[in-house]
């Protein structure tokens, strides 16, 4: 049972850091129709600059934190001003494409800095351990959950109750509508670009929080934020939050029990689950669990 | 006063739509574009808002002056904040959002301070969505999404006011209801270019009317003359001279009595 419980813990921290990874995804996807494939090198230097600005500029933690996460936003906007801007009115799927560049020039950008050393982000929690009704669960996987869901929240309230949230969604629903009230559709795109580059750099320094430490190649584990969205709906912020944890669970259950029940399907069969998730979401709801039904009178 | 002069307008490089358009509405005063479906009235619309862009068209020549400001080259937002404001054919409110909410998203180049006080002025003007604030606005009925439209376009508070076609697809009962609403915000100083197809209902409040045809206006006087002109009757307001013969007499083929069984 403790075994259990310790298992579905570790899940939901690694699923909350897919969540926010989910969130990021979808929130340029409801803005601009673009699949962002560059979330998970934006992601891999999030963790970078928080590692940098720890042992490189001696920053405390959390203001490390912050400051890789404005460098994200900053780099996210740049990104969509140079790389999307003039994409705009072409199909998404030609806009897609140029995000896959992104990401490989990103990608080696980060690989060039990072090197092949691992590096570690300075964080308190290290692998302490604390207890939670006589079950012992490692401060990391509680630290990833409350930040990840906080930092959605937050991301959350802004576009529900916001101005500028408000024609954010505007934006999302109908461009030229927005346009026609005034809505600056150019600066939207950039500033979802913008929350999607902080989201990643905070999921970046989560995941190289605890045991873990972040290599150049660590991208590619963000490419599972691909099933959470597949999973949640590629336009529901909170259908990624689901999908995350989901899928989080789902991995570190396999994880901790394949080897014992299936130890046919071989070693590190985790690694699969979340595609394997994602294959099944797409034959039988392709549009996603949570996907937002369309509003029509009837 | 909002003053096109020689307007033309070409979309993807090659479709000329507007031939050298001049109109002007002059301040405090409803006028009246009408018009057959293509003959450019919303690109007129348009080129006004800064919209032109969206469609892949162009400004190739003449001006759009607001009170002698040049305003044809500036972008949507701009020009929203220069005053102008914009209905847009069939309506186009966000359905997902609630009254509230596109009611909100009209405010977004307002004055912060001047929210609270625009909500309680559209409501008070648009009573029939007043009780459904917090409601989802696709569930309106179509007169109710109209007037939501019209709302939204108020929230800005704009000194003129662009309608584009307000009673397509409504009840006579609800075009009429729209139509005072267009008059009492007429009275409240707002300026109104009027884009309508509804020849009737435009020219029974407007002060001068414009007829828009392959992209020229072909006519142009007050709204009181229009409405006895000859051709302008027959062809917009659908009635015929006494005596011109009926159509009846021009169907070829037999008419017969046919039984519900």
């Amino acid at each position: 049972m403790e075994e259990l419980i310790a298992s579905v813990i570790r899940g939901l921290g690694i699923g909350s850091t897919y969540a926010l990874l989910g969130v990021g995804f979808v929130i340029i996807y409801r803005a601009t129709e673009v699949v962002n494939f560059a979330q998970p090198a934006l992601m891999i230097l999030g963790a970078y600059f928080t590692a940098y600005y720890v042992f490189n500029l001696g920053l405390p933690f959390w203001v490390a934190t912050l400051a890789a996460m404005v460098t994200m936003a900053l780099i996210g906007a740049i990104t969509e001003r140079i790389a999307l801007r003039p994409m705009v009115g072409e199909p998404p799927f030609a806009a897609a494409m140029v995000t896959v560049g992104v990401f490989i020039i990103l990608l080696i950008v980060a690989f060039r800095l990072i090197g092949t050393t691992v590096i570690t982000v300075g964080d308190p929690w290290g692998l302490e351990r604390m207890d939670v009704f006589g079950i012992r669960i490692f401060q990391v996987d509680v630290a990833k959950i409350v930040i990840s869901m906080v930092a959605i929240s937050i991301v959350g309230i802004f576009l529900k109750r916001s101005r500028v949230g408000l024609a954010m969604r505007a934006t999302a629903l109908d461009q030229e509508v927005a346009l026609a009230q005034g809505v600056n559709v150019g600066r939207m795109f950039g500033l979802s670009w913008a929350i999607a580059g902080a989201l990643a750099a905070l999921a970046g320094m989560l995941i190289g929080t605890g045991s873990g430490g972040v290599e150049a190649t660590t991208a590619f584990i963000a490419l599972k934020a691909l099933p959470v969205i597949i999973l949640g709906g590629l336009d529901s912020i909170q259908g990624s939050v689901y999908a995350g944890l989901i899928i989080g669970v789902a991995e570190s259950l396999t994880r901790s029990y394949q080897p014992e029940f299936a130890p046919i399907l071989g070693a590190n069969f985790d690694v699969v689950v979340p595609y394997l998730i994602m294959i099944l979401v797409l034959m039988v709801r392709p549009y996603g669990l949570f996907g937002t039904p369309e509003v029509q009178r009837v | 006063m909002l003053a096109i002069s020689n307007l033309e307008v070409v979309y993807e490089d090659v479709i000329l739509v507007l031939k050298g358009v001049s109109l002007s509405v002059p301040e405090g005063s409803i006028v009246a574009l009408l018009g057959a479906n293509g003959a450019g009235k919303t690109t007129v619309l348009r080129a006004i808002t800064g919209l032109l862009g969206v469609h892949r068209g162009n400004i190739t020549k003449g001006t759009i002056t607001l009170d002698g400001e040049e305003i044809h080259h500036l972008d949507a937002p701009a020009t929203v904040a220069t005053g102008i404001g914009q209905v847009m054919e069939g309506r186009r409110i966000f359905t997902e959002f609630t009254v509230d909410e596109n009611l909100r998203i009209g405010a977004h180049t307002a004055d912060r301070g001047s929210v609270d006080g625009n909500l309680d002025r559209v409501y008070s003007t648009f009573p029939a969505i007043a009780g459904r604030r917090t409601q989802v606005a696709g569930y309106l009925s179509g007169g109710e999404q109209q007037m939501l439209a019209i709302g939204r376009a108020l929230m800005a508070e704009p000194r003129v006011l662009l309608l584009d076609e307000p009673s397509l697809g409504l009840a006579p009962l609800i075009v009429q209801q729209i139509r005072d609403l267009i008059v009492e915000i007429n009275q409240q100083g707002t300026s109104v270019l009027l884009v309508e197809q509804n020849a009737n209902m435009a020219l029974s409040i407007a002060s001068h009317g414009y007829i828009l045809e392959t992209g020229k206006v072909v006519m142009d006087k007050p709204a009181a003359e229009l409405r006895e002109d000859e051709d302008v009757r027959e062809f917009y307001l659908g009635l015929r001279e006494e005596g011109a013969g009926s159509f009846r007499d021009v169907k070829h083929y037999k008419r017969r009595k046919r039984w519900l069984s």
